[in-house]
């Protein structure tokens, strides 16, 4: 039985731990400024709980095999335990997890303790069941104001969003239904949400942030790739959660001048 | 100590005093552990259905039907409603905590035997509130177990979210109270009613593990039960605790000024302690039988007692790692991180300890002890995938994605499972007087094992890849797609790990009636519970009250007579 044992959870972890490494299934590539720090650390994390992973279930596997009883008298050894490995192991495991944590740290606070630079892009990203607008404030650079009493969502684009026509920042306001944003720029997205709470990821950018109805949280990320990568609402936002995805468009940055005119010039 | 002079009350007679308005603490510990039983099937059923649904959404099933995606989500919300409440925070402790506390420590009955029945009978209205909730128009909710306002708190917000999400609110409101009430019990039961020589530090882990989490319920039920009532007031009375302005359909909600992220902090508040309510009876049960079966004390009894304490007590400051996505400030996100960061430390501890116990020992391989052995196992595997999840750097690729159900199912969903069956396979001897088949046990336990790791390893791929949590259907996003194989695997290797659980069912009623006759102390195990009569009198020792001299993990004493020292045996002195 311990030699069963053995052979099962050796087994187990060798191929646990075999498609991690062969990364079969993987974090997509990173396509934002921020992904090479996020992935690093998410490296190390893998790295050394994968160590600690392989040695607890081969230490497991190994003493439930060797110390079975195997049916000869004598009796197991007697220990209440020993002080000085108590000491050791939990000194280490805190170095450990600290210290993984501070490492990781400093590319949590450059992701979010500061706001984002002038002249980046600004969107505003707002979710509602079950879609996702993008509104760009214009030539005047000022988004216009909206009104919940206005939202009409089988209007779509300016009647989702509830903007007041009365007010003159919206006039140049435009609301798409694909996030087109220009690489290797600073994009600011100002999340909203009008009805319950969404989530806004877009793997490929390791980007995630909430959406939360009476909030609008201002965040940021650099694309360093063009191409289309999509979004997927990470937050039960109700029944058709699984069908709320978008595109984030990711352009060169005369492609997106050239876009973003041609839409201003749909709306005058 | 004086208050079990105080205490005795008589055997009852008639059929319903006996076995149904009980107010024996074992027939209330079995009426919990059927209850959980019961629930464990419902939920496990729900499970099944969802794994189906996603690899054939459009499949018609006898009964239920065709499953649509709204429906897919109240799958999802009474699956992981049921289990965390009627299933993982009642068997461990209403059950086993319930009928074994008072045992071990040597203790006639609980402290106050009319609330331990008032606290069953409320659990079991709870239960039957939460599944009223399916028969109401609109049917069960689809806000998920964590109920975030805005979607649980507006009636509009989707389907299930009317009678259904009240009477959802309401059931884990009384569980609550149910639960408030069990932990006073069991507190003061620990504190008041341990036998003469039962000190604290001589109590089986199990009794700690009972007693600890009894805190953390007293402390954190409080807190959802205040909630839940908030919830019902923002649905009902016109209130705005949860509800910003905001619009539902485009139509104004009425509210205004409240805060969707109040409900979370209330919520995990809550629940980050309620993972450790699951678990720790678990640790309490491994330490137990690991102990036993190694025929070794305990590796660091005391360490493992003041790891317990530290989970405990770091647990209520880590509520926050739930929400490092949720529009929470990033500077608290660092302090949650270090945090919980710091409770990895008890945990590697236990873990540790629970190596040393194996180590030199001489192994017993029984159906609890393969199950005890799983638990380790899946205590690891479940535990290291912690530290990612604790990062917030990390979370933002990995929240809400399949990593978090990877990591919790096999930390507090399996791993507490993997305690409880330990403790079936174990206490079921001097809960019933007869021993369970030693054969069916263990094909249940290759098919849990194998099967856990076959469902919940490849859903951290899935995690990792960015596929979201609670998605119905996995053909709308185009990169989900490839993932559908994975998912496909997942959901046969949950059949057969189902299947495997029906012979633990059988086994279970089978060795009820036909079960070999299982002697006092069929383990040669050290605790008060197999010191007395196989099942145990009313009063637990037939009027005599014990008296302890030993700690409770003797085993392989050099110089005993036996490999094995009860605690009411005269105090050892080891001969080296």
């Amino acid at each position: 039985m311990g030699l069963v044992l053995l052979c099962v959870i050796w087994l187990i972890t060798i191929a646990s731990t075999y498609f991690f490494v062969a990364k079969t299934w993987w974090l997509p590539h990173g396509v934002s400024a921020a992904a090479a720090g996020i992935d690093h650390q998410f490296a190390i994390t893998f790295v050394i709980m994968g160590v600690v992973f392989v040695a607890a279930q081969m230490t497991l596997g190994y003493l439930v095999w060797k110390y079975r009883a195997n049916g000869s008298s004598g009796r197991a050894g007697y220990s209440h335990g020993n002080t000085k490995l108590e000491i050791i192991w939990t000194t280490l495991t805190v170095i450990l997890f600290i210290g993984l944590n501070l490492i990781g740290s400093p590319i949590w606070a450059a992701e979010r303790f500061r706001p984002a630079v002038d002249g980046a892009t600004r969107v505003e990203v707002t979710g509602m069941q079950f879609a996702w607008y993008f509104r760009y404030p214009g030539p005047d650079g000022r988004f216009g104001a909206t009104r919940p009493e206005l939202e009409d969502a089988s209007a779509g684009g300016e009647g989702a969003l509830g903007l007041d026509a009365k007010d003159p920042f919206s006039k140049d306001d435009v609301i798409t239904g694909v996030m087109e944003v220009p690489v290797n720029r600073e994009v600011e997205v100002i999340l909203r949400a009008h009805d319950v709470i969404h989530s806004f990821f877009v793997p490929s950018l390791r980007f995630k942030q909430d959406a939360v109805p009476g909030l609008a949280i201002h965040m940021h990320f650099t694309p360093v790739e063009t191409g289309d990568y999509e979004i997927a609402c990470a937050e039960l936002c109700g029944l058709g959660h699984y069908k709320m995805h978008g595109i984030v468009k990711v352009v060169s940055q005369s492609e997106f001048d050239q876009w973003l005119a041609a839409r201003e010039a749909d709306k005058q | 100590m004086v208050a079990q002079e105080l205490h005795g009350h008589a055997a009852p007679q008639g059929f319903i005093r006996k076995y149904v308005f009980s107010l024996d603490h074992k027939i209330i510990g079995l009426q919990y552990y059927f209850l959980a039983l019961s629930a464990v099937f419902v939920g496990m059923f729900l499970s099944l259905l969802m794994r189906i649904h996603l690899i054939w959404p459009t499949a018609s099933l006898p009964i239920v039907g065709q499953i649509n995606p709204e429906t897919y989500l109240t799958l999802l919300t009474m699956h992981g409603t049921i289990m965390v409440f009627f299933v993982l925070t009642t068997a461990p402790q209403g059950g086993f905590g319930n009928y074994f506390l008072p045992i071990q420590i040597g203790a006639p009955d609980m402290a106050f035997p009319v609330l331990n029945m008032l606290s069953f009978w409320t659990t079991f209205l709870a239960y039957m509130v939460m599944l009223s909730a399916f028969f109401v128009t609109g049917g069960a909710p689809l806000h998920g177990w964590t109920g975030y306002a805005p979607l649980s708190a507006l009636k509009s917000s989707g389907p299930g979210e009317g009678l259904g999400a009240d009477l959802w609110i309401i059931s884990i409101g009384v569980f609550c109270i149910a639960s408030l009430m069990g932990a006073l019990n069991f507190i003061t039961t620990t504190l008041d009613m341990r036998a003469r020589g039962m000190t604290l530090m001589r109590m089986p882990l199990t009794c700690w593990s009972w007693f600890i989490t009894a805190i953390l319920g007293l402390l954190a039920f409080g807190v959802l039960l205040s909630a839940g009532i908030l919830l019902l007031m923002d649905r009902n009375m016109g209130t705005s605790f949860f509800l910003p302005l905001g619009t539902i359909n485009g139509q104004l909600t009425g509210h205004k000024g409240g805060s969707p992220l109040l409900w979370q902090h209330l919520f995990w508040f809550f629940g980050h302690p309620e993972v450790y309510i699951a678990i720790l009876p678990g640790m309490g049960v491994a330490s137990q039988v690991l102990s036993t079966f190694s025929r070794k004390p305990i590796f660091g009894y005391r360490a493992m007692v003041y790891a317990m304490l530290a989970i405990g007590l770091l647990g209520f400051m880590v509520w926050g790692h739930h929400m490092f996505m949720s529009g929470m400030s990033p500077y608290t996100a660092f302090a949650f991180s270090i945090m919980t960061m710091a409770i990895g430390v008890p945990s590697a501890i236990k873990t540790f300890n629970w190596l040393g116990t194996l180590w030199g020992g001489r192994i017993r391989f029984t159906a609890p002890m393969l199950f005890a052995i799983g638990f380790v196992s899946l205590f690891v595997s479940g535990g290291l995938s912690g530290p990612f999840l604790a990062q917030p750097v990390l979370d933002i690729q990995l929240h809400d994605t399949y990593f978090v159900p990877a990591h919790f199912h096999l930390i507090m969903g399996v791993a507490a499972i993997f305690g409880i069956f330990a403790a079936t396979y174990y206490w079921f001897p001097k809960m019933f007087g007869r021993m369970m088949n030693e054969s069916l046990a263990r094909w249940h336990f290759w098919f849990s094992f194998v099967g856990t790791y076959a469902i919940f390893m490849p859903m951290h791929y899935l995690g990792m890849a960015g596929h979201p949590r609670r998605y119905s259907q996995l053909t709308e996003v185009a990169y989900l797609r490839p993932l559908i194989p994975l998912q496909r695997f997942i959901t046969f290797a949950a059949f057969i790990t189902i299947a495997g659980q029906l012979i633990f069912l059988f086994n279970l009623f089978w060795s009820m009636r036909k079960g070999k006759k299982a002697s006092d102390n069929p383990w040669e195990a050290t605790t008060l519970e197999w010191t007395t009569a196989t099942p145990p009198p009313h009063d637990n020792f037939g009027g005599v009250t014990p008296v302890v001299h030993n700690g409770p993990y003797e085993y392989s004493v050099p110089g005993a007579p036996r490999d094995y020292v009860m605690q009411t045996d005269p105090a050892v002195v080891a001969v080296h």
